[in-house]
């Protein structure tokens, strides 16, 4: 048992189910506050999501949608935790998503390119944008986290001013890629009829390859022990003859890269369009930040921290909208956030308990042995 | 022009009351990045106290009652940042940020409540306050004063001789540069620690309540505060951590968000025809060059940002 909760591993699961439980928790004395008659059935309906539905076809049809919505996540909370590991906070990867969404919504509505091209081109659009913070960063050291703010709002800003270009006449936002541009689309390789949802396609397998990728990087190569040492301590890197500049640079190149082929998987698929009059940055790239820290900051945690994280936001759609509000599940994820960073200390928690009750044991074991010593002793004295 | 002058200011003043928040925190040695969040749950405070201020209030009493409640709002939020990052020693980024977001979506969750309890078809994130706002208005001719820019002119003076001339502001500063130091003459460093952040929580909160009263009479809370906390952030580094040139960075910037309010008026700036959303970028962009230009040479309190732990050479 004792070896089993020193695991890592183990220890990191732990940790988060306990967030979660805590933020659940915290999340239903909210709404019990709000109106406490049907508060544990809209807990129940955030938890549930798509079981909400008791049919087998329409339930698979929204865990279609769940898992569409989760692959721009998991893309996020890649994005953050690629760059957390070189130790930067990529705050800003809420921006270069929106970046990545102009340029392939752009690229797919306005220049007529098929759907390969677009997802070049958003996730060239977050890798830019990246390699500005980083640039930034290494050369006139602005803080990661203030000049990604910084240029979140200006990539909403300019993306509203883009896409006004393209927008439909009678509603706030964009045309359908579906109707003006079908090839534009990602390939659904069958997964729409799989899934019973006509927006899955190809990014959620791509998704997973993507993650798988990102573990080999960081924990096989000699570039990811690089940018973990850069991460660990900048100036033994400095030291060491790596280029420390050049790895925040490329980190936030890639990691920038990964928000915006985030957007693409969404925005291609024609799930959603983009609002050109919206007055603040998608939740996407923030609750990536959320999925990042709940799944240990580990590529195939976040990939079920994410589906988490989706599956609570989508649920939260399913309260009773007469009394309380869908937002509800942007509390719990962002009070998830908040118990994260108290990580470390449960982690050093556990250790010291177990060192104590190690400790406590070779006492007592020193103790037995002396004792039976002094027994044979005086066994011989007689 | 009079009116660029009057936006100017205001923004202002919210831009030096929340820059010396985070001055005070950092120079207490705690990196406060989540200001954002704590200015709209100070702004929610506010705002909901002038919802539910009686008709014939005198403005008298709404200006303090307002004032008090956003910044008892702003205490207590920035308690959870000052627990979880000098008693836990947590990550102050990633704390910070979950203050951000959680203030935005708490905000959201409340007034929407409030909403939806008075009419179940109404669940929209906003609250207006419009005869409310008036009290903090004074008419001086045609420039319309507002009570928040002497409140922030005596912020700032209050600061600038706490940091300077007190044995309290003096041994703040201390635990920021070097904790270590200052333990070992007998300053408890987790207390500064706490001061220092909660008095960014009380600035912070106040200056939420301004820049929601700023212009507007009423505010849609989904949007948070647009960033400005960040924006406050920014001025506290180009003005290198002291008050006076806080003061004088804000203004800068206050100017620069004021032109997206009032660019209109001017008709050699519509003649240039931009999009208006030009203007709007215009205070990031600004902020950006400017944090480029200067960031290098940064003055910044050394021990900000790690955590104190007494055992630790």
């Amino acid at each position: 048992m004792r070896k089993f909760m020193k695991n890592n591993a183990v220890q990191s699961i732990l940790i988060s189910v306990l967030c979660i439980i805590l933020g659940m928790l915290i999340g239903y004395i909210v709404l019990l506050f709000i109106e406490p008659s049907g508060a544990a059935d809209a807990i129940l309906s955030v938890i549930k999501n798509f079981f909400f539905y008791p049919e087998g076809a329409v339930r698979t049809k929204y865990f279609g949608a769940t898992l569409v919505k989760t692959a721009p996540l998991v893309m996020c909370s890649l994005s953050i935790l690629f760059a957390y590991k070189v130790g930067l906070f990529n705050i800003g990867a809420a921006g270069q998503y929106v970046a990545g969404a102009a340029l392939g919504i752009y690229a797919a509505l306005a220049l007529g390119c098929n759907w390969f091209i677009c997802l070049l081109l958003a996730t060239a659009a977050g890798a830019a944008l990246g390699a500005l913070t980083g640039a930034l960063k290494a050369y006139c050291n602005v803080n990661e986290v203030i000049s990604g703010i910084m240029l979140n709002w200006i990539a909403l800003y300019s993306t509203n001013m883009l896409l006004t270009g393209v927008k439909n006449p009678n509603t706030p936002y964009t045309i359908n890629i579906s109707a003006k541009n079908p090839d534009a689309l990602l390939p659904t390789l069958g997964l729409d009829t799989l899934l019973n949802n006509k927006y899955a396609s190809v990014a959620i397998p791509l998704v997973i390859l993507i993650v798988l990728l990102i573990w080999v990087i960081l924990s096989k190569t000699k570039f990811g022990y690089e940018l973990r040492a850069t991460g660990l301590n900048k100036n033994a890197a400095k030291y060491c003859g790596m280029k420390e500049k050049r790895n925040i640079i490329v980190t936030l190149i890639i990691s920038g890269a990964l928000a915006g082929m985030g957007a693409a998987f969404l925005y291609l698929t024609d799930i959603e369009q983009w609002q050109c009059s919206a007055s603040s940055v998608p939740a996407m790239g923030f609750n990536g930040i959320a999925a990042a820290f709940l799944g240990c900051l580990d590529p195939i945690g976040s990939l079920l921290s994410s589906f988490f994280i989706q599956h609570i936001t989508s649920g939260g759609g399913y309260v009773d909208k007469t009394v309380y509000c869908s937002q509800i599940s942007d509390l719990i994820s962002s009070i998830i956030i908040y118990l994260c960073g108290f990580v470390l200390f449960f982690r050093e928690y556990i250790n010291r308990r177990i060192a104590l009750r190690e400790e406590r044991e070779l006492e007592n074991a020193l103790e037995a042995a002396k004792a039976e010593d002094s027994d044979n002793k005086g066994g011989e004295g007689k | 022009m009079i009116l660029l002058i009057q936006y100017t200011l205001i923004f202002a003043s919210v831009l030096i009351l929340v820059a010396l928040g985070g001055c005070i925190s950092e120079h207490s040695g705690v990196i406060n990045l989540g200001l954002e969040g704590i200015m709209v749950i100070g702004a929610l405070g506010g705002a909901l106290m002038m919802r539910f201020m009686p008709e014939g209030a005198s403005a008298f009493v709404i200006i303090i009652s307002t004032i008090i409640v956003a910044i008892i709002a702003g205490v207590l939020y920035s308690a959870l940042l000052a627990f979880a990052c000098i008693n836990f020693k947590a990550d102050q980024t990633i704390v910070g940020t979950a203050l951000n977001i959680l203030g935005v979506a708490a905000a959201v969750v409340i007034v929407k409540a409030i909403n939806i309890a008075q009419n179940p078809d109404n669940p929209s994130p906003e609250l207006s306050y419009i005869a409310q706002k008036k009290a903090f208005l004074v008419n001086i001719g045609g420039f319309e004063f507002n009570w928040f820019m002497l409140v922030a002119i005596i912020a700032l003076i209050l600061v600038a001789v706490m940091l300077y001339r007190t044995r309290f502001g003096l041994r703040l500063m201390a635990c920021g540069e070097h904790p270590q130091a200052a333990d070992s003459v007998g300053i408890n460093v987790y207390k500064m620690r706490w001061a220092g952040v909660l008095l960014s929580g009380a600035l912070g909160g106040l200056g939420g309540l301004v820049y929601i009263t700023a212009g507007v009479s009423q505010w849609s809370f989904d949007i948070g505060v647009a960033g400005f906390g960040f924006l406050s952030l920014a001025v506290m580094i180009f003005g290198q951590w002291r008050p006076q040139r806080i003061a004088l960075a804000a203004l800068l910037f206050g100017l620069f968000r004021a032109l997206s309010n009032v660019y209109s008026g001017f008709d050699f700036l519509t003649a240039l025809n931009m999009p208006s959303t030009v203007y709007n970028m215009m205070p990031y962009i600004i902020s950006l060059i400017v944090l480029a230009l200067t960031s290098k040479s940064s003055r910044a309190p050394k021990a900000e940002g790690i955590p104190y732990e007494k055992g630790q050479r």
